[in-house]
């Protein structure tokens, strides 16, 4: 950081880099549900994975005070962040290790890459790692003519194939094993001709391209998924061990880690162990788990180094309603059980961070303005099935109201686009009207007056299959049932004025059943 | 018990018949209904809409007209509304600055029941045939509504208390716990993605061979059956408190294909 004081820094500093969406959800979603083989193959592995998890989950008696744990240890970890980082970086650095800080994308891609150049390095070798495809440093390192190396199998393909992840566990679970086939052999230097899609020859094709690569590597790039404050140890959970070849052979190890991965002591790694690979893999504990604390002399690299990355976790941080979407770890559980997500696949939210978390994350590190990210609030249902499995905890159907709220106040008398006023949406307009009439009986029972209306709209057949605007989207697929003929009120009115007659029979229970009182809509109620 | 009936906007215009039905289970238990006549709706739409501002004078109004009577509980046949109720209500007079509205609204909330909830928690109904001559003669599914299912909690509730149905034919569905694709004004704004979840949904309905699907949620069972029509299927959609409310003497009317079942297991 800078040594001259220039006044508050102007806040809140948001995030850039690969965090947006490039177009409006819905447009993106309808070209991928388009895409047969993605919805296959997604379909196939959320539901397996799901299986899985809730498999392994069930086995621990006290999985629900584990979720609780990890959801107030991460609570404790953000309401001190700044003393608990600072406590980290005089650990880290007491070991032989180097911290940086990085406000934004832009400053992380700046500081690896001189750290590369100072190795005289042109090619590095990487652990798969989020924070590091939140900045696009492969790309920006291409740029600096330094060639990057994914080394996790599924990165690698996706790599080779110049594509982007879909998933952030399986990045390249949009593909199958031809597919994967067909990559190996048009990209991977000597290659055998004869490579068939087993499983088996394919990981073989695999390790060969990358052990030349671990081999001659100086400089290795990771991210991490824990660090630990009381003692300034970063660690790295994998499942193929490809991570650990990275992490130990290189002389130099760079690591990009956002600010919110840290924890305050080593016991409690002993909750996020449980929670993690369960949630993530649906595996009981995850095969490689590498642990490293600064530099240990002639074992290991001997030059460590740490980027802490804020990149608008600041900005999110400062978000009282939206904040507790920096405890994600990660584990793409609220992925596998979304509906959304299931269909449209991790393209659909142009970000990183796609599904569930993404489309809270992202519009919170770049600003709910920023490009089209204020779309992603309004990508679910609010089914609420993400914040079941997520293992801390995280209310993501509340904080997606939250930022849907954010995103019509942000639009609430500001001028549109060209500086002219904007002009309310259809939306606007009828959530205004609606607000009107739903905010008093007497105005709701003044708007059922016109339901004999909509039964006329509905002609013969008694359903409206076509409605204009908005709500054309509705009848894309769905008829309304023409409407009774009277509404509950008004029933309700007709029979306690009868009995307040005296009379009158008093019960309303034969009213209330029988054919005249199952009138569901469209069926008969009153001649 | 005095019970005041929150019958939900959409209940109220579209399905009069499903509060009619509720007014109509509770008083054979020898309950009092009321009607509060100022209710309006619970102005979920407004707040899952993000148009908070707007949501304010609907919430404010539910809660003055839930004020208004003297009662013991509320109810409402849908897990969503109630749902809003309880925890939106609160938020919304939080977040608009309304301190005094947010004790009022939480309140309101403490008392107010999804009618399984009311029924199996409060009333200790548990065998519908026995308790309340439910009869309904039919082969059919049941979809759980995800606000039921993960803001209330409702459990199997619903599915037990149709279970005890006399006559009745309960066909599992696949899949059950995934949602329908309604989700407001989520149906609109992507239409594809909604309009996918929900070919998805009435799939695993028609598969069952049920002659119609119940549920505990009018705005769901509209989505549902509206995709059920649009599909030119013959299976419909009916809200279980109809199905409660069904007797031998005053069946209820099923529209669409209709079979009945032998009645083996009628009491
Ligand atoms: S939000 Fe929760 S479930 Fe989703 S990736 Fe993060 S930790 Fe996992």
């Amino acid at each position: 950081m800078s040594g001259t004081f220039l006044g508050m820094p102007s806040l809140p500093v948001f995030g850039i880099g690969n965090l947006h969406e490039h177009e409006p959800f819905p447009k993106a979603a309808h070209r991928e549900l388009g895409n047969t083989q993605l919805r296959a193959n997604l379909g196939h592995a959320t539901r397996t994975i799901r299986n899985k998890r809730l498999a392994v989950v069930s086995e621990l008696p006290d999985w629900e005070e584990l979720r609780e744990a990890g959801r107030a240890i991460k609570e404790s970890v953000m309401a001190r962040l700044p003393e608990l980082l600072e406590q980290f970086e005089a650990n880290f650095t007491a070991r032989g290790g180097t911290i940086h800080w990085a406000r934004d994308a832009g400053e992380a891609n700046r500081i690896v890459a001189a750290l590369i150049r100072d190795q005289g390095a042109d090619e590095v070798v990487k652990v798969k790692s989020m924070a590091t495809q939140e900045i696009g440093l492969n790309e920006y390192l291409e740029e600096q003519g330094i060639a990057a190396f994914e080394t996790d199998l599924a990165e690698l393909i996706v790599q080779l194939d110049h594509d982007k992840p879909s998933h952030i566990l399986v990045p390249a679970i949009h593909k199958n094993r031809s597919q994967v086939r067909d990559i190996f052999l048009r990209e991977i230097e000597g290659v055998d001709p004869d490579l068939t899609d087993e499983p088996a020859r394919l990981a073989a094709a695999a390790r060969a391209h990358l052990r030349r690569k671990f081999l001659s590597a100086k400089v290795a790039v990771s991210g991490a998924n824990f660090a630990l404050a009381d003692s300034g140890t970063l660690a790295v959970v994998e499942s193929e061990g490809n991570g650990r070849m990275c992490l130990t052979l290189p002389e130099t190890l760079i690591t990009v880690m956002g600010v919110e991965k840290l924890l305050p002591a080593w016991e409690d790694l002993e909750v996020f162990m449980q929670l993690l690979p369960r949630s993530s893999t649906g595996e009981r504990m995850n095969p490689y788990t590498s642990l490293w604390t600064g530099v240990t002399p002639d074992d290991g690299p001997q030059n460590v180094h740490l980027v802490l990355l804020d990149n608008g976790r600041s900005a999110a941080l400062a978000d009282e309603m939206g904040r507790s979407a920096l405890h994600c770890i990660r584990c793409s559980a609220c992925m596998n059980v979304c509906p959304v997500y299931e269909r449209t696949g991790g393209h659909a939210y142009g970000s990183t961070y796609p599904g569930p978390i993404g489309a809270i994350l992202s519009p919170l590190l770049t600003g709910i303005t920023a490009e089209e990210n204020n779309s992603l609030p309004y990508a679910s249902s609010l089914c609420g099935a993400c914040y079941d499995a997520c293992p801390v905890k995280i209310n993501i159907p509340d904080i997606l109201v939250h930022l849907r709220g954010e995103d019509v106040d942000s639009k609430r008398g500001k001028g549109g686009k060209r500086g002219r006023e904007r002009l309310p949406s259809q939306m606007d307009l009828g959530m205004k009207a609606a607000s009107w009439a739903l905010s008093s009986g007497k105005n709701l029972g003044l708007v059922e007056k016109g339901l004999p209306l909509g039964r006329l709209a509905a002609g013969p057949d008694r359903k409206i299959t076509k409605l204009p605007g908005i709500a054309a989207g509705w009848t894309q697929s769905r008829d309304i049932p023409a409407p009774p003929a009277q509404s509950f009120r008004q029933w309700w009115d007709k029979e306690h004025q009868a009995q307040a007659a005296p009379t009158a029979p008093t019960g309303t229970e034969a009213a209330g059943t029988g054919d005249a009182g199952t009138g569901s809509a469209g069926t008969e109620e009153n001649p | 018990m005095r019970i005041a009936l929150f019958a939900t906007c959409i209940v109220d215009a579209m399905y009069p018949g499903t509060a009619r039905a509720t007014v109509s289970i509770l008083e054979r238990l020898g309950h009092e209904v009321i009607f509060p006549a100022g209710q309006a709706c619970c102005g979920q739409m407004h707040v899952n809409s993000g148009y908070f501002k707007e949501a304010l004078p609907v919430v404010a109004n539910h809660v003055k007209a839930f004020e208004a009577d003297e009662y013991d509980v509320a109810v409402a046949p849908s897990g969503s509304c109630v749902a809003s109720v309880k925890h939106q209500h609160p938020m919304i007079a939080r977040r608009c600055g309304d301190t005094g509205l947010e004790a009022r609204a939480a309140a309101v909330g403490h008392k107010t029941y999804e009618l399984s909830q009311l029924l199996v928690d409060v009333l200790g109904v548990t065998d519908a045939a026995a308790q309340l001559g439910s009869y309904f003669p039919h082969r059919i599914t049941y979809h759980p509504s995800c606000h039921g299912m993960r803001l209330l909690r409702l459990g199997d509730r619903q599915l037990g208390l149709l279970r005890s149905v006399g006559g009745i034919e309960l066909a599992e569905l696949p899949e059950a716990e995934q949602c329908c694709g309604f989700g407001g004004t989520f149906s609109m704004k992507n239409a594809d993605v909604s309009s996918a979840m929900l070919a998805d949904k009435t799939a695993n309905i028609c598969g069952t061979g049920a002659d119609l699907c119940a549920g505990g949620d009018a705005s769901c069972l509209l989505h549902i059956g509206g995709g059920l029509s649009r599909q030119g299927s013959g299976v419909t959609t009916m809200h279980f408190a109809e199905i409660l409310a069904s007797t031998l003497e005053n069946p209820a009317t099923v529209t669409g294909d209709v079979h009945l079942t032998t009645g083996r297991t009628a009491r």
